[in-house]
């Protein structure tokens, strides 16, 4: 876990020297002090989900490192989607430190696809942390596999795959096994990825993925008994840029690898474009917490603190594990890194993924 | 296993861990009592608290608080006629009439009885199930879930009333209204009309409170009585026991569908109540009484709600995967004290699973006690003149409305279908039919596009699928042979309908089925703009239901006088004739105030107008006494606000000015 805290502390040095240049890890958190005061920390779920547990998880921490102990609180705004929550963020935030917004992979896509609901401007913010997460890609036995080295007895397999939909944080499967070349049904509407675990152990679907944690404690037991076979994860970003090994799974191949075995060189072009804009946006840049653009460095500098503060605590060393899975919360450049390449699509790429989506998938986003 | 289990108990029976179990006990009591505020209010107050507090008191504090909400929530669905909570709508169909006729005391203990009984069953089954728990859970495929589906909507059968024609019309405006929002199949957004609120659906809580509750109230401010009119609260504790033991057997079955319902995820306990009602009401010989006061309709889905919460945990805990708002909150809970779900609770973590059963049958127990004890006071408010309730009520609901999506939006939506359900009442449309189409549409469709999917339909041939096709028969059989409604038992179907010989007096209920009529067609035209996929679904229901309409309106039209499909309560109900009754609408006049206001000012500012222009132009009280009225229900909903940190839906005001919280 320290590991790639560390490896990703470089990427963010090496690859945005820019944002150092904009001073944002800078000046010292002395002169602000929230004492006696009530920060909101608005998510745009409702109560119970991944997001709103991420908040409730850091809220006290927060509270306690930031200077003055301000009460914070978290509010659930949900709706469209984490849609209209951010709307309400974007329209209302003053730029005091009071207001802060934390964002998933579910508020990213939207903006990234052109949502119409979207009323927000990721340009518009500063970004306080991000936290990055990672997952596994499996499959059943029954298709002959008996590790990851077999990948390429899939690909002209019937694979079918519990999707929560096209536009949710399936999007990144959906776009990867596209660029792998896997022939995948997907079925939609399954309301989480623990529902669709369920459906594989079922053996309604062949293939899966979950999240590290869930891995770990769902699947590994599975692959453990011989009902299920890892074949790769998504894996991180290195300081290149790159995507490389999850260290939570040395032992699996990244992605990157695995499209390596099957098609003997590393994917590139558009659709290897996409793929990895989405990629950002849903695992490395998944959770983030903003404040409205015009806030006071020292106030984003005192809310870094805090952030980095709290990881010494033994509260949050306790249960960050169960909570975050075991990637550490980023702040500083790093976090502004994985920031502007989780929110950053460019308008081709946009067009064709959302083409793409509406050709083969009947996603309408609704633009007309 | 059997030391695990003992070593949870004394574990649990520590005194800290048992003072966190009653603490959860009584903030749960207190969410309970309020109709319409349930496990996900509760819960969401407590998790500021559960942090570093060790695993078992904040389990024992949680499960106290979540299982106390069925028994707690009793209490407004039979004094009030307002369901406390999604799963006891059902107990408000015969726990009412109860009430209404004293018999408040008896109904209350019967249920309360009811609700310890299938709350410890479900702690008793879960204790041997957890073990062969997976299995059975993975056993249901979505073609079986499909098909538990069409069981609950069978259901319709037998809650359809006179009418069978208008019941089945009732629950294809309940799976149009669950067909708003995104297709499960394609994301396409159907009915949705451009407007941003509707592209979530509409919410559960709004749907049940505008159709249940509103209804009542829009009915009990006519006259300006108490509940209990001049009728004696009544004792009735002995018997109500007695009533009790002598429907074990239907609590028993009971209680065995609800934690059934609750174990299998993807269900959802919302018609968990109906489902265990509709088989009361197929497995008694005598159901003259049902809809008027029977015991037995208390009974049924009180053993069945609580029996559910404890099965519900199931899926929570051994896959991750909350089957209702209230275990989804559960679940981030567990997370945050350090659990996380999966097999292991089953083998290394077992002495949790443990203490969550032990806590859930000793809170079921002092729950069902504290209840008894409080019955009797609380009992006293239907005593109270229904306007001074009224207004407080309309607030409750409201503020439990905007739970959903903290918008005004939600406040139109109740208004909306509140419309809709006082005229289903007048109509005597089955109010219940539409609530299990709502549910089950979006079930139906997922669980039916998903089987296809993956099996095509030879789904239809695995041995689950037959078997719950098979009981959905029975069901649908039986319910139809002994059809109840709010009148008590309908069938065999006479045409001896009370009834007003003019054309002209019809023209009301022909105009409200023209209306349905005209939602179909909506439904129908939305339907033909959407890919295969995501228009299947709605156009079938849309054409089932354009047919079934031009029926009933074709029998209103030309049927002869008492023909079975006539109804209207403003021409034959008990209080025609009587002067001092008012009309129909100034209830929904009152709550469109409420409503109205909130949107121009926000809700505090709206709900503080609102009082003082209830209690003065309404009620016709002092100045004093109405400012007094106000500020209890402004702080109210300030302190509540206030401990759920949310934020009041605002109105035009806010946009315009930014004003402090709880203002904005």
């Amino acid at each position: 876990m320290k590991n790639t805290v560390n490896v990703t502390r470089r990427v963010a040095l090496g690859l945005v020297a820019g944002a150092v240049a904009l001073g944002l890890a800078g000046p010292a958190a002395a002169d602000v002090d929230f004492s006696g005061q009530t920060i909101e920390w608005i998510i745009p779920f409702s109560a119970g989900g991944g997001s709103d547990t991420w908040a409730r998880f850091n809220a006290p921490l927060l509270s306690k490192y930031l200077p003055g102990n301000p009460v914070v609180v978290v509010v659930n705004e949900p709706g469209g989607g984490s849609t209209k929550g951010t709307n309400l963020f974007a329209a209302r935030a003053k730029p005091d430190g009071l207001t802060i917004l934390g964002t998933s992979a579910s508020t990213q896509f939207p903006y990234l696809l052109g949502d119409p609901r979207v009323r927000y401007e990721y340009k518009d913010w500063k970004i306080a942390m991000a936290g990055p997460t990672g997952g596994v890609v499996y499959t059943t036995p029954n298709l002959g596999l008996t590790g990851p080295q077999d990948i390429a007895m899939l690909k002209d397999k019937e694979l079918v795959y519990a999707s929560q939909g096209a536009t949710s944080l399936d999007l990144v499967p959906l776009l990867g096994f596209r660029l792998m070349g896997f022939n995948v049904q997907h079925v939609f509407g399954f309301k989480g990825r623990g529902d669709g675990r369920l459906s594989f152990e079922r053996g309604e679907v062949n293939i899966d993925f979950q999240t590290s944690s869930a891995y770990l404690k769902n699947v590994q037991p599975l692959v453990d008994a011989g009902q299920a076979v890892p074949l790769f994860s998504w894996g991180v970003l290195n300081e290149a840029g790159e995507v490389v090994r999850d260290p939570t799974f040395p032992d699996l191949p990244s992605f990157v690898e695995a499209y390596e075995t099957l098609h003997g060189a590393a994917p590139s072009g558009p659709e290897h474009d996409a793929y990895f804009a989405f990629f950002t946006a849903g695992f490395p840049a998944q959770k983030m917490v903003f404040l409205p653009g015009e806030t006071p460095d020292e106030i984003v500098a005192a809310y870094q603190k805090a952030f980095e503060d709290m990881k010494a605590d033994p509260d949050y060393q306790a249960n960050a594990e169960a909570v975050l899975g075991s990637y550490g919360q980023v702040t500083g450049a790093l976090a502004q890194a994985l920031f502007e390449k989780g929110t950053t699509i460019t308008p081709e790429l946009r067009a064709q993924v959302s083409g793409m989506l509406a050709a083969e998938y009947g996603v309408k986003l609704g633009e007309d | 296993m059997i030391d695990t289990l003992f070593l949870a108990l004394t574990e649990l029976l520590r005194f800290e861990h048992l003072a966190y179990m009653f603490l959860g006990l009584f903030v749960g009591l207190m969410i309970g009592v309020l109709p319409a505020l349930g496990g996900i209010a509760g819960l969401s107050l407590m998790i500021p608290f559960i942090y570093g507090m060790d695993q078992v008191s904040a389990l024992a504090m949680l499960i106290g608080l979540l299982a106390i909400m069925p028994t707690g929530d009793t209490f407004s669905s039979i004094l009030l006629g307002i369901p406390g909570g999604s799963s006891s709508q059902a107990t408000v169909l015969d726990g009412f009439p109860l009430a209404k006729q004293g018999q408040a005391a008896r109904a209350l203990s019967t249920a309360f009885i009811s609700s310890m009984f299938g709350g410890v069953f479900g702690a008793v089954v879960l204790t041997g199930f957890v073990f062969i728990a997976r299995p059975v859970i993975l056993a249901f495929g979505s073609a079986e879930l499909f098909m538990l589906a069409l069981l609950g909507l069978s259901m319709v059968a037998v809650l359809s009333g006179r009418s069978l024609v208008k019941g089945i019309g009732a629950c294809c405006i309940g799976l149009v209204i669950g067909s708003i929002g995104a297709a499960p199949a394609t994301g396409e957004f159907r009915m949705v009309f451009d407007i941003e609120y509707l592209y979530d659906g509409i919410p559960l809580v709004v749907v049940g409170m505008g159709v249940f509750a509103i209804p009542e109230i829009v009915d009990l401010m006519r006259s300006n009585q108490s509940i209990a009119g001049e009728m004696p609260l009544g004792k009735g504790w002995t018997r109500g026991i007695r009533d009790w033991t002598r429907n074990w057997f239907l609590s028993l079955r009971c209680a065995a569908v609800g934690c059934t319902v609750g174990v299998i995820p993807g269900l959802g306990g919302s018609v968990v109540d109906w489902i265990a009602y509709g088989h009361a009401v197929q497995t008694s010989k005598d159901t003259s009484n049902f809809g008027k006061g029977d015991i037995r309709g208390v009974i049924a889905p009180e053993s069945a709600n609580n029996a559910m919460s404890g099965g519900a945990m199931l899926p929570t805990i051994l896959f991750g995967i909350p089957g209702s708002g209230a275990m989804a909150v559960f679940l981030g809970c567990m997370v945050l004290i350090g659990i996380e779900p999966g097999p292991s609770m089953v083998t290394t973590d077992l002495h949790l699973t443990y203490t969550m059963i032990w806590s859930l049958a000793l809170a079921n127990i002092f729950g069902a006690i504290a209840c008894v004890a409080l019955a009797r006071p609380i009992a006293g408010l239907t005593k109270v003149p229904f306007q001074y309730m009224a207004p407080f009520l309309m607030v409750m609901i409201a503020f439990a409305a905007f739970q959903s999506t903290r918008s005004v939006n939600d406040l139109i939506a109740l208004l909306a279908l509140g419309v809709v359900g006082v005229l289903m009442k007048r109509f005597g449309w089955s109010r219940p039919a539409l609530l299990i189409g709502y549910v089950l549409a979006p079930q139906a469709e997922t669980f039916l596009y998903q089987a296809v999917q993956f099996n095509g339909w030879s789904f239809l041939g695995r041995t689950g699928v037959i078997i719950i096709g098979a009981l959905t028969l029975a069901s649908i059989f039986f319910g139809l042979r002994n059809r109840v409604d709010e009148h008590g038992k309908v069938v065999p179907v006479e045409d001896n309908a009370p009834d007003v010989p003019q054309f002209k007096a019809h023209l009301p209920q022909i105009g409200f089925a023209a209306a349905v009529l005209a939602l179909m067609g909506l439904a129908l035209f939305d339907a033909m703009q959407h890919d295969f996929l995501g228009k299947v679904f709605p156009l079938s229901v849309a054409v089932v239901g354009l047919v079934i309409v031009s029926v009933l309106l074709w029998e209103l039209w030309f049927g002869k006088v008492g023909h079975h499909s006539h109804f209207d309560a403003e021409l034959t109900g008990d209080h025609v004739g009587k002067p001092e009754v008012k009309g129909l609408w100034s209830g929904l006049i009152w709550l469109s105030v409420l409503v109205g206001l909130s949107a121009l000012v926000g809700f505090v500012l709206g709900v503080a107008a609102f009082f003082l222009a209830f209690m003065r132009l309404r009620v016709g009280a002092s100045w004093l006494k109405s400012l007094h009225m106000t500020a209890w229900a402004v702080g109210g909903i300030i302190l509540a606000a206030w401990m759920l940190s949310l934020n009041f839906p605002s109105g035009l005001l806010q946009s315009l000015i930014d004003l402090p919280w709880p203002l904005r």
